[in-house]
């Protein structure tokens, strides 16, 4: 027997799974009847339905019996088919057709038989069979007499569920019963199907099933009767359980902790709890009130009495009631209610309050359009009130502005402290300030364009943030990099280029990295201009180019008399331009004959490239630039050398031209791992080779994982991929950005208000303060409270996390609450 | 002579220049631009023509700038607030509280500098003026007063004709562009028997010993009579003050030229039982009479009518003969009139049309939005004697409005006549919430001359891009296109600042409960001064939307509109209360998502789907991405907008196990809700 609510959950899910695994133990056995006997077990309940042949009305009959396996089976009782052959006669055969029946034994022992037209649906034959079995735990009565007979005799013993229902076999029926199955040794069933009967006890809507709970267990007194609660929900098997497990709850509780932390039965149930806010003082009548109350709300919500004295947290002073709702999360609500009747309706309206909302919750699934979905908004929001070191960086204004970007070499944040971007950016900024401490001869400043807002106009800076760098005498230099401390780090570092390189040996120091030792950490490639001296505007060009490329990339020049050494030693013609690939120790030369500043400018940026980088955050974009396909390699950690061999030998033979061969490392980027379970479900083992079409299409296709990674298997699934014969694993989505919440629509607001206006004049705000004078005089006399009409009493009522920020956002002219809000 | 006079101003004089003058003698001096008055609006012009190098001239009758400030108001105290304290550096924002100063580039001319008084005393207003035109190089030819003004037609001209200015030595002087920004300067007369004895408030003396025991009328319940009143209050009598309406406060009306807190002390008086009190009456029906002892009865005229011409107050029935508790019963020592100023039409000639069927009768002449007169194309009001554009509505008839208007008119005719496009700031869609946060909080001219300048936003094809205007006149809204050069053709925002519709007016309890509005979602019922975004998917420029322009709507109907929830401190910055649904409204205008991404989540959103959203496309694809830091990075998993997807190291958790994990990707970062909500959200657009 299922002795809790999760009990009895666990057993419908596992009945549930067995269904999915065990599909034969639920069908509806066949048998012969002298197999059938033989399977009967002493004490154990079993259903048969002896029948001839199959004929198209059994066969209804059949299908609904075949459906009342699994529930029967649930309680113990086993089903079967029981096909009377000739050779075999029972008596239990029919002789007809049309006589067939179906008999529930205990063991061998028959109980009921039943004609096959009282058991007309599964709820019917669930019914019948569980109320032949409880015959002695629920007590079937027609009158008045009979249920004060069992009342009686119960009184100071047990309490009594008593249920009407319209007809016996009904699922109202079936769900008392099978609640009478579980609870039928606690509590005394009784059940009636009489009209009249429920009409006697005063019950309304006799149309419905009733089920009402006698507290008679309480009575001593046999003069007494027993109170009464009416299960007002509709019955179903949970529900009657949801009632049965709140009448079992204690009617009143005694609490003196936070009503926020506070949980009992009726919580997990789903009800909300009610705390009746006592005081030492008055604590005998508060109790009084609180027992009434919880009578009176006995089903609907938990009720509790809160000792106020002995309370930590602060309640407000004039609250007498919390309401604390069952979902979790929400804040408890702080109320004043001067009457029992106001807290019943507060219960009862917020109840009906819940439901709606929960239907609107499953039609929307919305959230909240006043929370923030911005991920730097409310990042740098949560960050608001860490202290940074920003004493690091030189604070500018109007008044120093001028003064400190002549007098230094400096860099210039601008931004504005409102703005989230730029709040964010500032805290990587600060980050190089710290990284850089008395290292660097730049001046790191910044100025708060919201406070100094000429300035930043003046210095042309229209969006937030920018990143400025202001040397003596020349043009200041737009940083243009990621937003991030290493990118701006490696720009301060690398800006002072393009440099001229006077002498070969300072070239082949240069060349090989010796120079600028420090600088290869953020450079791994050196560019050397090599000119002979008389050309002028070859120079010119990619002086022009280093500058642009300044902060990115080191640039030197060497044009002296002697320059014909190095472009024999290089294998370079003049004017060219050598790239010293510092990781892989390799100089190529590329000529530069009437190569105009812009193309060198891309030559260099092209040469930044590698064959087969590792992809990260930062340097995506300029490989996503390319618009080829991506060739990623999954990798936790390092990329495997014969991997990476077995790519590059591809790129080496030119399979490769068309798509962007990279590899990710899950553990340097670890959103890679977000990156594949968009395309793979479930996710086979790394190393993962995928094939993204980005730019075209968004198919993304996977090396088979069963297949090792060298050249062989890499060539022939890219030419079944060339000729279309593997298929994607997924396509990438290609929705649109659209607005991921709506906006209020004032619109519409302003034009309901003004086809309002037209039949009420009084604004609203002045009819607010109306009530609320009303309210004040009622709370003045209180004896005319209750002669007042409902609907003029004010109940004062905030929810708590509201409260602060209504008054916060109120403290506006020294007002409580905004105009239409005052509930 | 009207070019010698001008040419030390220029300097010294080349040698071109002196060639040039000689022709110069028998033919009229022509000018792109010529204003007149060098009071606050005509400096103000001078100084944007200077700056831009137009051709022009000012004319003014006195010998130096802001001649109307030597003598008015007469009792010194200018009623303008010179707040030289806001707490705030932001130069621009601190205009918002500086009704005295001129525009201009150099921080030295602004009035704080000039004067130390909350309410300035008018002299240091004029030795402001003084400086900004000396300063600034200004070309004024003082004392040059022009005596008529006519139109002479010529094919040739910018308008299809001159104006040609005469002064008061015959010299004539051509324009292209005429600038009036000659105030108003005529004392208003109202027409009535004995009108005759009272003194105006002109001449009145503001000896409070002249008044010392008398009974005192005063005529007017303007600033100039409360002014007036006040100033003799403590010697007199008692002070009567008659007018036709009732009084308007302006902290009621949120209109600067209604009577100001600082001149009301006869409202306390009067409602203190002290004797001084508040009559309404139409002057044109009264009449004023002079007994043999030389003081003053007030009687209907109709009195007078029955009396047949006989004007000795002692001869005819007055109103307490019959009616003994009449409240005029009492003879008055003096009677002033304080009936305010109109504008000197005299000397223009009857072509220019410039006061033809005029709303306000004789006090304004008759101007389009754009300040140019309806009559004549080329002329232009500025300054006080504009305020028709919106009087008792903005701020447009005070310096610290007109100094806007100015400059709008400005940059109109820069458009018009030298093809300078209205100046805009281009800028990507990302920057689009936080340009508006930006001018919302610290733009003076939308907040000084709000419902009447306004900033426009227009949008850019698929709106990847967007140009900013700043200080449109927004009744010429229609005609956005043709006056500033700039294309509106994919729709626009219009950035206004406004009052509750119900919450301004001489009769309106200012102090209500409840009057202060703190929900977002109640944004559009605030009250006090706030930023309102109006969207129009398409530039209003048909009669259609005029039509259907809502009655006290300062727009025609926008395709969405959204209010920004009024805030105390005027600070529109919250990222959760203003920002946040300015953000929503945006997006839903351009069906776009707005929102900000770092780095990693453009990284996640570039490998995982096909389109990026704006952020990422404008920052991170250009290698400009935004780098979160760690701290940072720790609270974006905490607020759970982005997935920890971290196996070890930043979190200790087995990856294997994270692999598995199903849960949607970052879905709280997914783009929007599906098609179907987006359609039904673009109809109630």
């Amino acid at each position: 027997m299922f002795s809790g609510f999760n009990v009895f959950r666990v057993g419908i899910s596992f009945v549930i799974m067995c269904i999915f695994y065990m599909p034969t133990v639920n069908s509806l056995p066949e048998l012969s009847p002298q197999k059938y006997f033989s399977t009967l077990q002493p004490g154990k309940a079993s259903l048969a339905y002896f029948c001839q042949a199959d004929s198209p009305r059994t066969s209804v009959f059949l299908e609904e019996l075949n459906e009342a396996v699994r529930p029967l089976q649930d309680y113990g009782i086993s089903v079967a088919k029981v096909n009377c052959v000739k050779e075999e006669i029972s008596r239990y055969c029919g002789k007809e057709k049309d006589l067939m029946k179906a008999y529930l034994f205990k063991g061998n022992i028959l109980l009921r038989e039943f004609p096959t037209d009282t058991l007309f649906d599964v709820n019917a034959i669930v019914a019948h069979v569980l109320f032949a079995l409880l015959f002695s735990e629920v007590k079937y009565i027609t009158n008045l007499e009979d249920l004060q007979n069992i009342e009686n005799a119960l009184k100071g013993k047990a309490n009594i569920i008593f249920s009407y229902v319209r007809a016996i076999g009904i699922p109202e029926h079936r769900a008392v019963m099978e609640a009478a199955f579980v609870y039928g040794t606690t509590y005394q069933f009784v059940l009636t199907t009489e009209i009249a009967l429920l009409e006697s006890i005063g019950s309304e809507d006799v149309e419905y099933a009733h089920l009402y709970f006698f507290h008679c267990k309480l009575v001593l007194d046999l003069t007494q009767q027993c109170r009464r609660t009416l299960m007002e929900q509709p019955l179903t098997t949970l529900n009657i359980h949801l009632f049965i497990k709140t009448m079992k709850a204690p009617l009143l509780t005694e609490v003196a902790e936070d009503p926020q932390q506070v949980s009992t039965v009726h919580l997990q149930l789903g009800l909300p709890l009610v705390f009746i806010v006592s005081q030492q003082a008055t604590y005998e009548a508060d109790r009084r009130t609180a027992e009434w109350v919880a009578w009176r709300l006995l089903g609907k919500a938990g009720v509790l009495l809160l000792l106020r004295d002995s309370l930590e947290v602060n309640i407000p002073q004039d609250a007498n009631v919390v309401f604390k709702r069952a979902e979790e999360g929400v804040p408890v609500e702080f109320l004043v209610l001067h009457d029992v009747d106001l807290i019943i309706s507060h219960v009862e309206n917020n109840m009906h309050i819940e439901e709606i909302q929960e239907d609107e919750d499953n039609d929307m699934e919305g959230p909240d359009i006043d929370v923030q979905d911005d991920e730097v908004a409310e990042t740098v929001f949560r960050d608001r009130k860490r202290k940074l070191p920003l004493e690091l960086t030189v604070e500018l204004t109007e008044e120093t502005f001028n003064a400190t970007v002549m007098a230094s070499d400096s860099i210039v944040l601008f931004y504005a402290g409102w703005q989230a971007v730029s709040m964010a950016f500032l805290q990587s900024y600060i980050d190089v300030a710290v990284k850089l401490k008395g290292t660097s001869t730049m001046l790191l400043t910044r100025i708060n364009c919201a406070d100094w807002s000429d300035v930043c106009t003046k210095q042309n800076v229209t969006e937030f943030p920018i990143i400025k760098m202001y040397k003596k005498g020349e043009n200041p230099v737009s940083y243009a990099g990621m937003l991030g401390t290493e990118d701006l780090l490696k720009f301060i570092q690398l800006i002072s280029y393009p440099v001229n390189i006077t002498s070969i040996q300072e070239a082949e120091e240069y060349l090989s990295g010796e120079l600028y030792k420090d600088l290869i950490l953020y450079s791994s490639v050196s560019v050397l201009g090599l000119f002979s001296p008389t050309m002028k505007t070859a120079k010119e060009d990619f002086s022009e180019a280093g500058n642009y490329l300044k902060g990115y990339v080191i640039t030197g020049i060497y044009s002296e008399e002697d320059v014909l050494l190095l472009s024999t030693k290089y294998a370079a013609s003049l004017p060219a331009l050598l790239l010293a690939r510092h990781t892989e120790g390799k100089i190529e030369s590329i000529p530069l004959a009437s190569t105009h500043a812009q193309d060198i400018v891309q030559i260099i940026t092209d040469a930044l490239l590698e064959m087969f980088p590792e992809i990260t955050v930062e340097n995506l974009p300029s490989y996503f630039r390319l618009q080829k396909p991506l060739l990623i390699l999954f990798s936790d950690g390092t990329v495997n050398p014969q991997y990476k061999k077995a790519i590059l030998t591809l790129v080496k033979q030119k399979y490769l031209d068309s798509f962007t061969p990279c590899w990710l490392n899950l553990k340097n980027t670890p959103v890679g791992r977000g990156i594949l379970r968009a395309y793979f479900d479930p996710l086979p083992p790394l190393p993962l080779l995928v094939l993204v079409n980005l730019h075209s299409g968004g198919q993304v296709f996977a090396f088979p994982s069963d297949q090792a990674i060298i050249e062989e298997n890499l060539v022939l699934w890219l030419k079944k991929l060339e000729a279309g014969l593997e298929n994607h694993i997924t396509i990438l989505p290609a929705q649109e950005w659209k607005p991921p919440l709506p906006a209020y629509d004032f619109l519409s607001m302003i034009d309901a208000a003004t086809s309002q206006r037209g039949t009420r004049k009084v604004p609203k705000c002045m009819k607010e303060t109306d009530v609320q004078e009303n309210d004040k005089e009622q709370h003045e006399d209180k004896s005319a409270v209750r002669k007042e009409p409902i609907e003029t009493l004010r109940i004062k009522h905030w929810n708590r996390s509201n409260w602060f920020k209504e008054a916060e956002k109120s403290f506006r002219r020294d007002k409580e609450l905004g105009c239409s809000k005052v509930n | 002579m009207g070019l010698s006079a001008a040419a030390p101003l220029w300097g010294p004089p080349g040698l071109l220049l002196a060639i040039a003058l000689h022709p110069a003698l028998s033919v009229p001096p022509r000018r792109d631009y010529c204003v007149l008055g060098a009071g606050p609006a005509g400096l103000q012009m001078a100084y944007f023509l200077q700056r831009a190098g137009r051709d022009y001239a000012v004319f003014e009758r006195a010998p130096r700038p802001g001649s109307f400030f030597t003598r008015y108001p007469r009792h010194r105290k200018l009623i303008s607030i010179n707040k030289r304290y806001t707490g705030k550096a932001n130069a621009e924002f601190n205009l918002r509280h500086d009704w005295n100063s001129l525009l201009s580039h150099d921080p030295r001319l602004l009035f704080r500098h000039y004067s130390r008084a909350y309410f300035p005393d008018a002299r240091d207003m004029v030795r402001y003026l003084g400086d900004f035109a000396d300063t600034l190089g200004l070309r004024v030819q003082y004392n040059t007063t022009i005596a008529h003004v006519t139109l002479d037609k010529d094919r040739q001209a910018w308008n299809g004709h001159y104006f040609i200015l005469t002064d008061q030595k015959g010299q004539v002087h051509q324009c292209s562009v005429l600038f009036v920004a000659t105030g108003l300067s005529v004392p208003n007369q109202v027409d009535f028997p004995g009108s005759e004895y009272a003194e105006g408030y002109e001449s009145v003396s503001v000896d409070p010993e002249d008044f010392v025991g008398q009974n005192v009328l005063i005529l007017g319940r303007g600033n100039s009579a409360f002014e007036t009143a006040e100033n003799i209050l403590g010697v007199t009598n008692f002070i009567h003050m008659l007018s036709r309406s009732r009084v308007r406060l302006s902290w009621a009306t949120h209109y600067v030229g209604d009577l100001r807190a600082i001149n009301n002390g006869l409202l306390d008086t009067y409602q203190l039982k002290s004797l001084d009190g508040l009559l309404e009456s139409d002057l044109t029906d009264l009449a004023i009479l002079k007994d043999s002892k030389g003081k003053f009865h007030v009687t209907p005229k109709f009195f007078l009518e029955e009396a047949n011409t006989n004007q000795s107050a002692d001869s005819i029935t007055l109103p307490q003969d019959d009616n003994d508790n009449f409240a005029m019963r009492v003879p008055y020592d003096r009677v002033i009139r304080c009936l305010g100023w109109n504008f000197d039409f005299s000397i223009f000639n009857k072509s220019l049309r410039l006061n033809s069927g005029n709303a306000f009768g004789k006090k304004y002449p008759l101007i389009r939005a754009s300040y140019e007169s309806k009559g004549s194309r080329g002329l232009f009001i500025l300054g006080t004697a504009s305020h028709s554009v919106d009087y008792r509505k903005s701020a447009g008839g005070f310096i610290h409005g007109f100094r806007y208007t100015v400059r709008a008119v400005h940059r109109l005719l820069e458009h018009r006549h030298h093809s300078v496009t209205w100046p805009a700031t281009e800028l990507p869609i990302t920057q689009l919430t936080s340009s508006i946060v930006r001018r919302v909080n610290e733009a003076s001219g939308l907040y000084q001359m709000f419902g009447v300048l306004a900033d426009v936003i227009l949008l850019k094809e698929n709106s990847t891009a967007f140009e900013y205007l700043e200080e449109f006149p927004i009744q010429m809204l229609a005609q956005l296109e043709t006056l500033t050069g700039r294309k509106a053709k994919h729709g626009l925002f219009v950035i206004n600042m406004e009052y509750g519709r119900n919450f301004s007016g001489p009769d309106k309890d200012v102090f209500f409960d409840d009057r202060s509005v703190g929900h977002t979602e109640d944004a559009w019922q605030s009250n006090f001064l706030h930023p309102v975004i109006y969207y129009y998917r398409y530039l209003p420029t048909g009669e259609q939307e005029v039509r259907f322009r809502p009655a006290h709507w300062p727009l025609p109907r926008p395709t969405a509109i959204h209010h920004i929830v009024e805030d105390f401190l005027t600070d529109w910055t919250a990222p959760i209360g203003h920002i946040l649904p300015l953000r929503r409204f945006l997006e839903n205008c351009l069906d776009t998502d707005l929102r900000s991404f770092y780095a990693e989540s453009c990284f996640l959103f570039a490998l995982t789907r096909q389109k990026l959203p704006p952020f990422c496309q404008q920052g991170y694809l250009r290698m400009q991405g935004l780098v979160s830091t760690e701290s940072l990075w720790q609270h974006r998993v905490e607020s759970r907008l982005l997935r920890d997807y971290a196996p070890t190291g930043r979190r200790l958790e087995d990856s294997s196990q994270q692999l598995g994990d199903q849960e949607p990707l970052g879905s709280p970062l997914a783009p929007g809700p599906l098609a179907q909500s987006v359609d039904s959200n673009k109809e109630e657009l």
